[in-house]
């Protein structure tokens, strides 16, 4: 079997103040080029598998391998987008977004590049939208477009991973879908190799190829599925029979897990009184 | 005129001349005698008369300030860098900073005499020790505050810790860095015009800690005029240079 652009193998992680682990034995492949979803219920440890294959956090146990590489090693081809969009504030958007840039490639080489890469930065913006809030400020733009400013810095150094952490949680659904569909074009275009974490069924559904559902406490993969859709997948798909259908499935799943999850604090609970 | 024309330009030089009329009239109507409390008046023609020697010592104690606070900035900066970025110099250096700074300074101007003599290095140091730590709490409150997501971002780009410092860390630091300087500046004037009180032959301290031997109760007064006068215009500059600076940090 081939390996994929990103492989977990037995991956376990306990952060250093914490006596449970955050993952436990999380073994799961990306190809190269691919799209997975992490769902699941709200601290059930699918950032930390994130933040395991950006590198921010080594392994306790088992393997991550981004590329070939032990995950971290291989930096400066990833891009990154959080639920919250941490732009600098003092800097221009166009600046923002020109930042991943002036990292990878260095003082002097971005000195060489300058023009090639603002012109790079200003025709992304355009394209995400945001043409004429390149010299503006990011505290001047509402939540929405500083989330696209955001998406502008993980794609602009063209990275061959991109990772996204609830990137359009805190945004209102006509812009969420507006979103969708956009990372959903960039990423047909470049196929860098998206982790993208959730908990909008939804999104998952409509994003990835396949869509991993994690348990809580510790975080466990207990469901893979994968979405057979035709692509570009739209929003009016979003109500066909068969989008519906599997964001049931996993909506199901999920209401398991949580279940799981209630009858253990439960049996906890009685044995505390016990 | 606009409301903020009002609040921004007129309204301190009225609340001001306001304050001296009060004085002013009050000296007046209790007959309270001038080697007392002089008339704001009285202290405004001494100034006239011997605004010489005033100027002269005015500018032994802002050049004093001026130097004093350039040490703690340079001093302050690079502790509070290194507290902020380190947890252990933070456990390590906090108590001691902490204690330091509950000495009263005017307490060390014996011990700076002995070490170095009667005259301006006692008054530098003592300007200096008096408004570093605001720096250093301040520049380390910045850096330990920065976002943690902010940090993931850097490092999953491959940025080193000095590239993160550069990129984040200073910049973000910045209106923390300016809010401190306002403080210490005026502390900066404390701490070298009671080191010029105490042991000194220059500055607005000795000057007024002479005049007030001989019972020049206006002098002493026109000195601490002078004083306030000072810390207020360097306090104005370094506003400008903050809202120059750091307008992003006050969002429009």
């Amino acid at each position: 079997m081939n390996e994929g652009f990103i492989e977990l193998d037995q991956a376990t992680l306990c952060y250093a103040r914490s006596e449970t682990p955050a993952v436990v034995d999380i073994s799961l492949s990306v190809p190269s080029g691919g799209c997975v979803a992490l769902v699941g219920p709200s601290g059930c440890g699918k950032s930390s598998v994130l933040r395991l294959i950006a590198g921010l956090e080594t392994v306790t146990g088992g393997e991550v391998r981004v590329g070939g590489v032990e995950a971290g090693s291989a930096r400066g081809s990833v891009g990154v987008a959080f639920q919250k969009s941490t732009m600098l504030d003092w800097r221009t958007v166009l600046d923002n977004v020109l930042l991943p840039l002036e990292v990878v490639a260095g003082r002097a080489g971005f000195r060489v590049h300058r023009r090639e890469y603002r012109e790079r930065a200003l025709a992304l913006l355009e394209r995400l939208g945001l043409g004429e809030y390149a010299h503006r400020y990011p505290w001047e733009m509402s939540g929405g477009m500083q989330q696209r400013a955001s998406l502008c810095r993980a794609l602009i150094h063209e990275p061959d991973l991109l990772l996204l952490d609830e990137p359009f949680a805190a945004l209102d659904a006509f812009t969420r879908e507006d979103l969708w569909g956009l990372v959903q074009s960039i990423w047909r275009e470049r196929r860098p190799t998206t982790v993208l974490v959730t908990h909008d069924l939804r999104e998952a559904v409509y994003l990835a190829d396949t869509v991993y559902v994690f348990s809580k406490g510790p975080g466990r993969i207990v469901h893979r599925e994968d979405i057979d859709l035709p692509r570009p997948r739209t929003v009016e798909g979003t109500f066909d029979p068969a989008f519906v259908e599997y964001v049931q499935r996993l909506r199901g799943h999920i209401v398991q897990v949580r279940e799981a999850d209630t009858d253990k604090a439960a049996v906890d609970k009685e044995s505390a009184h016990v | 005129m606009s409301d903020w024309l009002l609040s921004r330009r007129v309204l301190p030089w009225l609340v001001t001349l306001a304050t001296f009329l009060l004085w002013e009239g009050l000296v007046h109507a209790f007959s309270i005698q001038s080697f007392i409390l002089p008339p704001p008046s009285l202290v405004a023609s001494t100034l006239a008369a011997q605004w010489e020697p005033i100027f002269e010592h005015s500018l032994q104690t802002l050049m004093t300030t001026l130097v004093g606070l350039a040490l703690a900035v340079g001093f302050g900066v690079g502790l509070g860098l290194a507290v902020g970025a380190s947890e252990r110099v933070y456990s390590g250096l906090y108590p001691l900073l902490v204690a330091f700074n509950s000495i009263p300074k005017v307490a060390l101007v014996p011990i700076l005499v002995i070490w170095f003599g009667i005259g301006t290095v006692p008054a530098i140091l003592t300007a200096f020790l008096i408004s570093f730590f605001p720096i250093v709490v301040n520049i380390a409150t910045g850096l330990a505050t920065v976002e943690p997501e902010l940090n993931d971002l850097m490092r999953s780009l491959g940025a080193n810790r000095l590239t993160v410092l550069q990129k984040v860390g200073l910049p973000r630091t910045l209106p923390y860095f300016f809010a401190a300087l306002k403080v210490a500046v005026t502390l900066a004037f404390v701490g070298s015009v009671i080191s010029e009180t105490v042991a000194a032959n220059a500055g607005v301290g000795y000057m007024m800690m002479v005049a007030g031997s001989r019972f020049e109760v206006p002098l002493v007064f026109a000195g601490l005029v002078v004083v306030g006068a000072m810390g207020i215009v360097l306090y104005q500059i370094f506003e400008w240079l903050e809202r120059r600076l750091t307008f992003w940090a006050a969002r429009g």
